[in-house]
C-alpha cells in the first residue's frame, strides 16, 4: 500500500505539509483503490472498526452501536477511510490525532497511563502476600478442631457440634 | 486480615499512618477532580493560555502571533444544530471587521469530521479560519460544555467575555466586541 | 398548599432527626435510658413524617402542579399515571427523597424488634442510622429542594424559589418537560427502587458493626444480628443490578447489558464487598476468625454505597446515568471523607481487642477457601475502582481524557471470576476447621469427572474458545457440585428417616436454610455465568442496507424486511417501526418490529431493538436508519446472542435462593439464640476476668 509510509509521517510529525501531502496522495489513491477492487467497503467492515473506536462525545459507547447523528458521520468518515484504503490502524490513529486518546478503548501503554494497567496487579499480589502469610503458619499444625464430614448434613447435630466447638474454645480460653 | 499467631501483637505504627495517608491522598484526588469538575468555563478577566489553530486549509494560527487584536474564539460543529443559527451572524460580524484589522476570528471546529465541516462552512459561506479541535486540546483549554460557545479575547490577551449558546443577532454579537476595540 | 405541607414535614423530620442523634448519645454518655428511648421514638417518628413528605410529592406530581419546578421537570401531560408516580425518583430532588423514605423505614424497621439483649447496642444504631438520614434531609433541604416554584418577581425577571418572593407571581406553566424517556421503561421503574433498597439496607449492618465497634464488644453479636439484613441487601442490590442490565438490553439498543460504564461500576462495587462480607462472616461466626477484616469490609461497603451515589450525583464522572450536575458534590465528598475517617479510626481504636478467637488449622479447610475467596473479590474490586476513577485521575495529570473501558475491565477480572467459580465448586465440600486432599478429593471426584465429560462433549461439538471452554467447565463442575450436595443430603435424610426422597429434599432444605438457599444462589450465580460466557464468547453480528424483499442471514436465521411505517404517537413520540419476518431453516419463526422512538418534548431519540427470545439463544435487530420514502431501504443490524436468556432466570433463581436463606425460621432461631446466648457469656466473663 502506497499510503502506509505517509500515514506513518502523519504519526511522527504532524506538520502542514504532511498533511497537504497526504491529502493530496489520498485522493490519488482514492481513486486508484477504486479501480483496483471497486466494491465500496460493507456495514460489517465499517463497524469491525467503529467497534474498537468509542464516541468522542458520549460518554462509554463504542462508535458502532451509537445513535446519535454525530456517531453516524464518524461512521461514514470511517467509510470513507476505508475506501481510501486506508488500514484500521492508520484509522485509529487518525481518530487519536482528531479527538485525542479517549476515542480508545484503554488508555495508550505509556506514561502516566500505565498506573492504570500496574496498580490492580501490585494491589492483588499485596493481598496474596498477606493471605500466604496467613496461611502458611498452619501448615505444620495438627488438626485442632475437626468437624469431620460425618453427619453433616444434620443440622441439629451440626448445631450441637457448634455449641460443642463454642465450649472447648472456652475452656481454652480462660 | 490479621495474623492469628500474633494477636496481641499492637498494630504497627507504619500501618496506621499508611492507612490515613493513602486515604487523605485518594481524598485529595477525588476533592481535586470536584473541584474541577464544577469550576465551569473559564473566567472573565483571567489571561488565556497561548494555543494554535490548524485550520483546513493547512495553516497554523498561534495566538502568539495575534498580540494587541481583539480574538472572537467560536465553538462549533456540523452536526450541532443551534450552531446554525448564529452561523450567518458571525461570517457577517468577521465581514465588518476583517478591513479595520483590530479583530480576529477564530472558528475551532469541535469533534466532527472534516467532510462534513466542510460542506457546513460551504454552505455559509464562512471565510474567517476554521480547523478541526486536535485532540479537543484548544476545548479543553476553555473548559466548554458544549457547543455553540464563543469566547471574546481582549487586546491584553485576557478573557473579556464569553457567550454559552447561539448569539441572537448580529448586533449581539458586535456589542461584546466594540468596547473591546476602543480600549 | 402540598407544596408548603411537604417543605414542612422534611424540615421538621430533620429536626426530629438532629434530636434523635443527640437525645441517643446524651442518654448512652449519661446512663438515662429514657433519653434513648426517645430517640428511638424519633426514630420511629422519621418514617410517617417521610412518607407524608413522598405524599406530598406523589400527589403534586399527579395532580400536574407544572409551577413546581421538579414536577416541570420530570413530568408532562401525555405520561400515563403510573410514570407520573414513579417520576418520583425520575430526577436528584425526588430521588432523595426516596433514599430518605427507604432509609427511615429500614431504620425504623429495626428499633422495632426487642432490644432486651442488645441494649447497648442501640443509641449507637440510632446515632448511625439518623446521621445518614440526617445528611440526606439537609441535602434536600438546602440544594435540592423539591418542592422550590417558578416565581416571576415584579421586574419581570424568573426565579425559582421555595417561598413567594415579595411583589412576585407564581408562573404555571401549561404542560412540564416530561421524563426522560430512557426512563420510561418498567424495568426503569423498579430497577432504581430495588438498588436503592440494597443500598439502604447495607446501612444496617454497617451501624451495627459501627455499635459494636463503640461500645467494644467483640463477639459476632452485630454480625448475627445484621445476617438477615446484609443478605436482604444483597439481595435487592443484585435485582437492582440484573433489571439495570436488562434494560440496558432492552432500551439501549446496542446488543448488550453491561457497559462498565461509571455509574454500573458504583453500584457493582459495594455489591462487590458485600458478597465478600456475607462469606467472611460466616467464618467469624463457625470459627471465630477475622474479626477485624469483617469490619473493614462492613466499612468499605458503606463507604462505597456514598461513595456510588457521589459519583452519580455530583458530576465529577460522566455518564450516561449521571443526574446533572449539582451542587450537592462538595457536601457529599465531605460526608465520604469524614464517615470514613471516622470508622476507620474507631476500627484502629479496636484494633487489639478484635483479636482471632482461633486459629486456621489447614490449607483446604473450608475458612481458607474463603479467605481465598475474599481475596478474589478484592481483587475484582481493585480492578473496577481503579478503572472507574482512573479517567478522573488522568485527566488531572495528564490534561488527557482516557476511556477504561470493556476490554479492560474482562481481561482484568476475567481470570478472578474464573478462580471464584472454581471455589464456588471446591468450597462447598471441604469442611470447617480442617479439610484434607483426600477427603476433599474423595467429596470431589464424581462431579469432576462429570463436568470432565461435558468439557469434552463442548469440545467434540466444536468449541474452540479456550474462555469459553474454561468458563463453560467450570459452570458444569459447580452446577455437579452443587446438586450433588443436594442429592447426598437428601439419600442420607432419606436413609435415617425413611421420608420419600421429595420430602427429604423439602425437609433438609427448610431443616437448614441459609446452607441450601446458599447452594441455589451459587446455582444462580452459575446460570447467570453461562448467559454471560454465552454472549460473552459467542455473540455474532452483521449489518446491512435492505430494500422490501431482500434479506440477511445470521447464525443460520433469515430475516426478511417487509415494511416500514412511520407515525405520531398520542404520548408525543414519533416512531419509525419496521416489520421484518423471521425464519431458520424454511421454517416461518413470526415477525420483529425493531423501531426508534423521537420524543418531541425532550428532543431524544431511543432506538427500540426487536427481540425474539429462546432458551438457546436471541435475535436481536435494531432498525439503524431508514430512507424517507418506505419504498427505499433500511438498514438493520442484527445480533445473535447465545445464551443470554440463562442471565434472567438465573436473576430469578437468586431472589428464590435468597428467600430461603433469609426466611425467619422461629425454631432455628432459638437454637442459634442459645449458642450465642452460651458464646456471649463465655465472652463477658473473659472481659470480666481481664
Amino acid at each position: 500500500m502506497s499510503q502506509e509510509k505517509f500515514a506513518f509521517h502523519l504519526d511522527k510529525n504532524f506538520t502542514i505539509g504532511t498533511i497537504f501531502l497526504i491529502f493530496f496522495i489520498l485522493f490519488v489513491s482514492t481513486t486508484m483503490v477504486f479501480a483496483q477492487n471497486g466494491t465500496p467497503p460493507t456495514d460489517n467492515e465499517v463497524n469491525a472498526i467503529a467497534k474498537d473506536l468509542y464516541c468522542p462525545v458520549c460518554e462509554n459507547t463504542p462508535l458502532d452501536v451509537c445513535p446519535t447523528v454525530a456517531c453516524a458521520q464518524w461512521r461514514d468518515m470511517i467509510r470513507e477511510k476505508l475506501t481510501a484504503g486506508w488500514s484500521k490502524e492508520q484509522i485509529s490513529q487518525y481518530f487519536v490525532d482528531q479527538y485525542g486518546d479517549r476515542v480508545l478503548a484503554e488508555p495508550p501503554k505509556r506514561g502516566f497511563n500505565w498506573l492504570v494497567y500496574v496498580l490492580p496487579p501490585i494491589f492483588f499480589l499485596g493481598g496474596c502476600i498477606l493471605v500466604y502469610k496467613n496461611l502458611r503458619k498452619f501448615k505444620n499444625q495438627k488438626p485442632g478442631v475437626d468437624s469431620g464430614n460425618m453427619d453433616k448434613n444434620d443440622p441439629y447435630m451440626q448445631e450441637v457440634e457448634e455449641a460443642l466447638q463454642l465450649m472447648n474454645r472456652k475452656d481454652q480460653g480462660n | 486480615m490479621e495474623n492469628p499467631e500474633e494477636t496481641k501483637k499492637t498494630l504497627p505504627r507504619w500501618a496506621v499512618v499508611t492507612a490515613f495517608v493513602v486515604l487523605l491522598g485518594f481524598l485529595g484526588i477525588l476533592g481535586w477532580g470536584l473541584k474541577n469538575a464544577q469550576q465551569g468555563p473559564v473566567k472573565v478577566g483571567q489571561p488565556v493560555p497561548v494555543f494554535n489553530l490548524t485550520t483546513f486549509d493547512g495553516q497554523v494560527v498561534s495566538t502568539s502571533d495575534l498580540k494587541g487584536k481583539v480574538i472572537v474564539v467560536n465553538f462549533w460543529a456540523s452536526w450541532c444544530k443551534p450552531c446554525e443559527q448564529e452561523a450567518a451572524e458571525l461570517e457577517e460580524a468577521w465581514q465588518s471587521y476583517r478591513e479595520s484589522d483590530q479583530v480576529y476570528f477564530f472558528g475551532v471546529d469541535y469533534v466532527d469530521t472534516e467532510t462534513q465541516a466542510k460542506k457546513y462552512i460551504e454552505k455559509f459561506n464562512i471565510t474567517y479560519p476554521n480547523g478541526p479541535d486536535l485532540r479537543t486540546s484548544i476545548s479543553q483549554l476553555f473548559r466548554i460544555t458544549g457547543v455553540p460557545e464563543t469566547y471574546v479575547i481582549d487586546k491584553n490577551g485576557n478573557l473579556a467575555n464569553a457567550k454559552i449558546g447561539p448569539y441572537e443577532s448580529l448586533a449581539e454579537i458586535k456589542q461584546m466586541i466594540d468596547p473591546l476595540i476602543s480600549e | 398548599m402540598l407544596t408548603n405541607l411537604g417543605f414542612g414535614s422534611l424540615v421538621i423530620t430533620f429536626a426530629l432527626s438532629l434530636y434523635g442523634i443527640f437525645a441517643a448519645i446524651y442518654g448512652e454518655r449519661k446512663n438515662l435510658y429514657r433519653f434513648v428511648e426517645s430517640a428511638r421514638w424519633a426514630m420511629l417518628l422519621t418514617f410517617p413524617m417521610i412518607t407524608l413528605v413522598t405524599l406530598c410529592i406523589i400527589g403534586l406530581l399527579v395532580t400536574q402542579h407544572y409551577e413546581v419546578q421538579y414536577v416541570y421537570n420530570v413530568t408532562s401531560q401525555s405520561m400515563p399515571l403510573y410514570l407520573k408516580i414513579t417520576a418520583l425518583w425520575g430526577g436528584q430532588s425526588g430521588s432523595l427523597v426516596f433514599w430518605a423514605w427507604l432509609m427511615s423505614a429500614f431504620a425504623s424497621a429495626v428499633t422495632l424488634r426487642k432490644w432486651n439483649r442488645d441494649r447497648d447496642f442501640l443509641p449507637w444504631v440510632i446515632v448511625v442510622c439518623l446521621v445518614t438520614l440526617a445528611f440526606f434531609l439537609s441535602m434536600i433541604i438546602l440544594f435540592e429542594n423539591p418542592f422550590q416554584r417558578f416565581w416571576s418577581t415584579s421586574g419581570g425577571q424568573q426565579i425559582v424559589a421555595m417561598f413567594q418572593p415579595a411583589g412576585s407571581q407564581l408562573i404555571i406553566p401549561a404542560d412540564g418537560r416530561g421524563l426522560n424517556p430512557l426512563l420510561r421503561h418498567p424495568g426503569m421503574v423498579i430497577h432504581p427502587p430495588m438498588l436503592y433498597l440494597g443500598f439502604v439496607s447495607f446501612v444496617i449492618p454497617f451501624a451495627f458493626g459501627i455499635a459494636a465497634l463503640i461500645t467494644g464488644r467483640k463477639d459476632d453479636r452485630w454480625i448475627r444480628l445484621t445476617r438477615r439484613w446484609t443478605l436482604v441487601a444483597w439481595m435487592f442490590l443484585s435485582i437492582g443490578l440484573v433489571l439495570g442490565s436488562r434494560w440496558a438490553y432492552d432500551v439501549l439498543g446496542w446488543g448488550g447489558y453491561w457497559a462498565w460504564d461509571p455509574v454500573e461500576n458504583a453500584a457493582f462495587m459495594p455489591w462487590l464487598t458485600g458478597t465478600a462480607f456475607l462469606h467472611s462472616v460466616m467464618i467469624q461466626e463457625k470459627r471465630g476468625l477475622f474479626k477485624r477484616w469483617n469490619m473493614i469490609l462492613v466499612i468499605l461497603t458503606y463507604s462505597l454505597v456514598i461513595f456510588g451515589t457521589f459519583l452519580t450525583r455530583s458530576g465529577v464522572l460522566s455518564s450516561v446515568h449521571a443526574f446533572a450536575q449539582s451542587a450537592i458534590g462538595p457536601m457529599f465528598f465531605a460526608f465520604i471523607g469524614i464517615t470514613f475517617l471516622v470508622s476507620l479510626a474507631l476500627l484502629i481504636k479496636r484494633w487489639n481487642d478484635l483479636n482471632s478467637e482461633g486459629q486456621m488449622n489447614s490449607l483446604l479447610s473450608r475458612e481458607s477457601l474463603f479467605l481465598v475467596n475474599n481475596l478474589l473479590f478484592m481483587g475484582v474490586l481493585a480492578v473496577v475502582f481503579w478503572g472507574t476513577v482512573f479517567p478522573l485521575i488522568s485527566e488531572l495529570f495528564t490534561g488527557q481524557k482516557v476511556t477504561v473501558s470493556a476490554p479492560f475491565y474482562e481481561r482484568s477480572t476475567g481470570p478472578l471470576f474464573a478462580g471464584l467459580l472454581l471455589l464456588m465448586g471446591i468450597a462447598p465440600l471441604s469442611a470447617w476447621g480442617h479439610s484434607t486432599w483426600k477427603t476433599l478429593g474423595k467429596a470431589m471426584w464424581k462431579p469432576g469427572l462429570l463436568s470432565l465429560l461435558v468439557l469434552i462433549a463442548m469440545v467434540i461439538s466444536g468449541i474452540r474458545s479456550f474462555g469459553a471452554l474454561l468458563g463453560l467447565w467450570l459452570t458444569s463442575f459447580v452446577i455437579f457440585v452443587t446438586l450433588y450436595e443436594f442429592w447426598r443430603g437428601m439419600i442420607a435424610r432419606h436413609r435415617r428417616s425413611g421420608e420419600n426422597y421429595f420430602t427429604a429434599l423439602i425437609r433438609l432444605a427448610a431443616r437448614n436454610r441459609r446452607r441450601y438457599g446458599g447452594y441455589v444462589i451459587h446455582l444462580s450465580i452459575v446460570l447467570m455465568a453461562i448467559g454471560i460466557i454465552g454472549i460473552e464468547s459467542f455473540q455474532t453480528q452483521t449489518q446491512a442496507k435492505l430494500i422490501p424483499g431482500e434479506s440477511l442471514q445470521l447464525a443460520g436465521y433469515t430475516v426478511t424486511y417487509e415494511s416500514l411505517a412511520e407515525f405520531d404517537v398520542q404520548d408525543g413520540r414519533n416512531v419509525a417501526r419496521a416489520v421484518l419476518n423471521v425464519s431458520k431453516n424454511g421454517k416461518n419463526l413470526g415477525e420483529l418490529y425493531p423501531r426508534r422512538d423521537y420524543f418531541y418534548d425532550s428532543q431524544q431519540p431511543m432506538t427500540i431493538p426487536g427481540v425474539r427470545s429462546t432458551i438457546e439463544d436471541d435475535l436481536y435487530v435494531i432498525l439503524v436508519n431508514w430512507e424517507e420514502i418506505s419504498t427505499n431501504g433500511a438498514t438493520f443490524k442484527v445480533f445473535h446472542n447465545p445464551l443470554v436468556n440463562w442471565l434472567w432466570f438465573g436473576g430469578i433463581l437468586l431472589i428464590f435462593g435468597s428467600f430461603i436463606a433469609a426466611w425467619p425460621d422461629p425454631e432455628k432461631g432459638l437454637q442459634l439464640e442459645s449458642i450465642t446466648k452460651s458464646r456471649q457469656s463465655a465472652v463477658s466473663s473473659s472481659i470480666s476476668a481481664d
